[in-house]
């Protein structure tokens, strides 16, 4: 049902600039006050979130850590540096492997229960499928992202004619198909397929989660239509594009109503970018069960709001309440007035 | 126990098919069984003396009656009380905006193994907290409510929490499989902070913080009855090794303090562990001392809230200072250790006193640079260091009845890293020793069900579910390298795992390490020793005419 809605309703979004452009000719609205905004909006949203989160504060190391900490002898006792770090640098290299490869994801397990022959079972095994569909999907989308700076950037940078050469090594039809395009369709639906097909992860998806999905796949296949079957004008597109960062802005006429949807659903995902759980992009990077070094038990950190008044139940009174007895079974006092019972006193 | 089903159809009953009601139609159950007694009302008006404003009203009130008594203002102060603690916590801001619920956590968690319950896919638990939080706090889950999956805080809603955040032991498996470090036990804590500001607690965890504050330790006992105890542990000591041990209490001007957990000092199996200790240190001719005081090494204030956390931890610096020790030696338990490692030094290092110093072997002359801040030293490390040494005479063989596995308890696995030196202990004082499954130990280790306050009997089906990852692990072993004992670093581990293992492995025996290690420990030349330290005869070393029997074998 979920799935349903989010389908329904990136369907809407792609009729609004079928109509838009065609029917009402709202060429510089769809083609340049909707994606401007929607930049700005992005920008915002996106660093307000990331401020919010920086102005709450760390008050403790929670690292969770996944093996051997930094032991007094560390030849006899060998410290995972990557999953149990100390200093930065073990902790940077930890998030680089976090960031870049996935790399809690690639310790799944999947848990299954069978009678055995004598007792029933619980068993693990190694479970990659949800790390190879992320890890296919999250590359292709960044390399697709990349790839698109050669509309933006006069000229284009070497690195962004490199991606496109590797990305197009196949050479398959014309124009070259990139791998990347392939990657990212196959990552959505391999990703949508595993949230509508296995029912544990079918109960605890939103709209929120489908969403994301379909719109992504959607600005994939309208991309894709553009470049290999509707053959859009580059040349003017990359007018356009340049005007927007120029601020010299340019509609030209040859752009086809395509090129409006694909620019309309990228807008979309900006805007919604900043409120949804996307925002795990820039999350991964602050999450502090995995950022901070294990190190509080040799350092000294601060927590900001530690209260100083909340001090330990004090020895004095604990005297007081059980002076008598302690003094009866011979333990030392601090002070032996404790230890005379209150009617001999 | 008569109502649990027994292991095999308990088993049977595990489906991992949701319901088809989504998660919030879905009843919540409320009958008997799922929950843990609320705290006694005198409990709570002893800690709200001593930290105001934390804690609610003190009332009677039930979990399966519809009132539940809550106070005119509930709603206005958890969610006051939700939008203060995302301020002092990022983890928790974090948490509530990056879930991507991929459902990497979600067959992670030991009580959905072992239940099926979705709420407890640690991924659904937290979004009972994450579900308000959008409802009650961001503009787009305002406007677009069930879709995105908001609510606003609602009496059942806080109900449900109730369940659910006392049916999660903190234990942070989920977090380590989280793609984003997502830790369903650091949002399980901020909720308990919550429920604690309108007086949804339990008195398992209630009256062990105010017995904590008052006698030093959790199960209250005071200063003159903990003497005795120990006492009648240095009898038992000589019985076993002839040997009379000294164990200093409260006594001033030593170089060590030694805290343990007071589960050791209480409960077999952890007697025997603090026997362990006790025979250990006088061997070494440790300067060391005990202390009525500060009495208790776990820190049940971790499951209510920062505050009583904070005060009851204090209390260990405060006796080192009174007694003039420079560092502490600290015993086999897991919360404790996550508590000294994690948050003791930010928390408490200021009340240090100046005589403090990096802790430092008296015996081998080795430095504890890693623990130069907390100044707090854990037992296993302690001893790790003298056998490397060769400071210990062991006699392994002496365990040789025992095949043993480990278990590494959740907190100093995941929480520390602290993971082989128990290991290198357990190796140097028993032959037979096998590892579980990989999956289920070290790092990945399987909870015992029963941490941060869950191991009281009217859960026990909870706690049994709970533990069946742990429980099958074990009987894995028990089958291929016929083990008959589990050790482990943690008093709680001590008391919930014996009714885990005679449910899932029984015949499986529980212990700490340290009674191993005494096991093993040759006090002096050419000693022979017929008993280990239950004073059960040493298979292969009996007296060639002793004629005792075994008290189990009395009526046989
Ligand atoms: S693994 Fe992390 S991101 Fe995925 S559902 Fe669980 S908490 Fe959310
Ligand atoms: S912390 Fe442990 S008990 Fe709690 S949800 Fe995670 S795995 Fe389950």
């Amino acid at each position: 049902m979920n799935a349903l809605y989010s389908l329904l309703f990136v369907f809407l979004l792609v009729l609004i600039p079928l109509f838009g452009v065609d029917a009402a000719h709202l060429r510089t609205f769809f083609g340049v006050c909707i994606p401007t905004t929607a930049f700005i909006i992005f920008v915002v949203g996106f660093v307000y979130k990331v401020i919010t989160w920086g102005r709450s504060a760390v008050p403790f190391r929670i690292p969770t850590t996944g093996g051997q900490f930094q032991s007094f002898d560390p030849q006899l006792f060998k410290q995972n540096k990557l999953d149990c770090p100390q200093t930065g640098a073990q902790t940077f290299f930890r998030m680089v492997l976090e960031v870049f490869a996935f790399r809690s994801l690639f310790r799944n397990t999947a848990v299954s229960l069978y009678e055995g022959k004598d007792y029933p079972v619980v068993a693990y095994k190694s479970s990659k499928w949800l790390w190879l569909f992320a890890i296919t999907f999250h590359y292709s989308f960044f390399i697709i992202a990349l790839r698109h700076l050669r509309l933006f950037l006069e000229p284009i940078p070497f690195f962004v004619k490199g991606l496109e050469f590797v990305d197009g090594l196949l050479q398959i039809g014309a124009p070259v198909m990139y791998l990347a395009d392939v990657g990212l369709v196959v990552g959505v639906l391999l990703l949508l397929g595993r949230r509508l097909v296995l029912p544990r992860i079918n109960y605890i998806s939103y709209v929120s989660d489908y969403f994301p999905l379909f719109l992504i796949l959607a600005i994939a296949l309208s991309g894709i239509y553009m470049r290999y079957y509707a053959k859009v004008d580059i040349i003017a597109i990359k007018e356009l594009t340049m005007g927007l960062v120029t601020f010299h802005y340019v509609v030209p006429e040859t752009i086809s109503v395509s090129f409006f949807v694909h620019v309309f659903l990228v807008s979309t995902l900006m805007v919604y970018f900043p409120f949804s759980k996307l925002m795990h992009m820039p999350g991964v990077f602050l999450s502090p069960t995995r950022n901070l070094p294990n190190d509080s038990r040799a350092k000294h950190h601060v927590n900001p709001w530690n209260d100083p008044n909340i001090k330990a139940h004090a020895y004095a009174d604990y005297e007081k309440e059980f002076g008598v007895p302690m003094a009866e079974a011979g333990l030392p006092l601090d002070n032996p007035e404790n230890g005379i019972p209150k009617d001999k006193a | 126990m008569s109502d649990i089903p027994k292991a095999d159809e308990l088993f049977k009953s595990i489906d991992y098919n949701p319901p088809l009601t989504g998660w919030m139609e879905t009843p919540v159950d409320f009958s008997p069984g799922h929950w843990c007694y609320p705290a006694k009302p005198e409990k709570i008006a002893y800690m709200d003396k001593k930290l105001p404003g934390l804690w609610g009203t003190p009332r009677e009130w039930v979990p399966s009656e519809e009132d539940w008594k809550l106070p005119a203002n509930w709603k206005e102060t958890v969610v006051n009380g939700f939008r203060e603690r995302l301020k002092k916590f990022r983890s928790l801001q974090l948490f509530m905006d990056i879930c991507v619920r991929c459902g990497a956590c979600a067959d992670k968690c030991h009580y959905f193994i072992g239940s099926g319950d979705p709420k407890n896919m640690p991924v659904l638990r937290a979004e009972l907290m994450r579900s308000v939080y959008r409802g009650e706090f961001t503009l787009a889950g305002k406007i677009l409510s069930k879709l995105t999956g908001s609510r606003v805080m609602e009496e059942n809603v806080l109900k449900e929490w109730f369940i659910y955040f006392y049916q999660c032991t903190q234990c942070r498996r989920c977090s380590l499989f989280c793609p984003y470090g997502i830790d369903t036990a650091e949002m399980t804590m901020m909720a308990r902070e919550l429920m604690h500001l309108v007086g949804l607690n339990t008195n398992w965890i209630m009256e062990p913080v105010s017995n904590c504050n008052i006698t030093g330790n959790h199960l209250g006992i005071q200063p003159h009855a903990f003497k005795d105890i120990v006492d009648f542990m240095v009898d038992d000591i000589e019985e076993v090794t002839g040997r009379r041990v000294k164990a200093p209490l409260n006594e001033k001007g030593h170089e060590i303090l030694f805290i343990t957990p007071s589960g050791d000092v209480f409960a077999d199996p952890g007697i025997y562990t603090f026997m362990g200790y006790l025979l250990l240190f006088d061997y070494l001719d440790l300067d060391y001392t005990l202390s009525t005081y500060a009495s208790e090494g776990g820190n049940f204030g971790s499951f209510t809230n920062n505050e009583s956390m904070k005060k009851l931890n204090a209390k260990m610096y405060a006796e080192a200072e009174r007694l003039g020790c420079k560092w502490i030696l600290g015993g086999e338990c897991g919360h404790m250790w996550r508590v000294i490692h994690q948050y003791m030094d930010t928390m408490n290092g200021d009340n240090q006193w100046s005589g403090m110093t990096t802790p430092k072997s008296p015996i081998t002359g080795t430095v504890f640079d890693t623990a130069a801040a907390t100044k707090m030293l854990h037992i296993t490390e302690f001893t790790a260091d003298l056998i490397k040494h060769n400071k210990l005479k062991l006699d392994p063989s002496r365990n040789d009845h025992l095949r043993v596995t480990f278990h590494d308890s959740c907190n100093p696995a995941r929480g520390m890293g602290l993971l082989e030196e128990p290991r290198y202990v357990l190796k140097h004082v028993c032959n037979n020793f096998f590892e579980m499954p990989p999956a289920t130990i070290r790092e990945q280790t399987f909870c015992c069900a029963g941490g941060s306050g869950l191991n009281t009997d009217e859960i026990m089906e909870i706690r049994l579910r709970g533990g069946l990852p742990r429980g099958n692990a074990l009987r894995y072993v028990q089958e291929k390298h016929g083990v008959n004992l589990m050790a482990c670093i943690c008093a709680i581990d001590r008391a919930t795992l014996i009714p885990l293992a005679d449910y899932w492995a029984p015949g499986v025996a529980i212990s700490g390490t340290h009674e191993l290690v005494a096991n093993a420990l040759v006090l002096e030349e050419g000693e022979v020793r017929t008993m280990d330290m239950r004073q059960e005869p040493l298979p292969g070393f009996e007296d060639e005419d002793d004629d005792w029997t075994p008290p189990n074998m009395e009526d046989a």
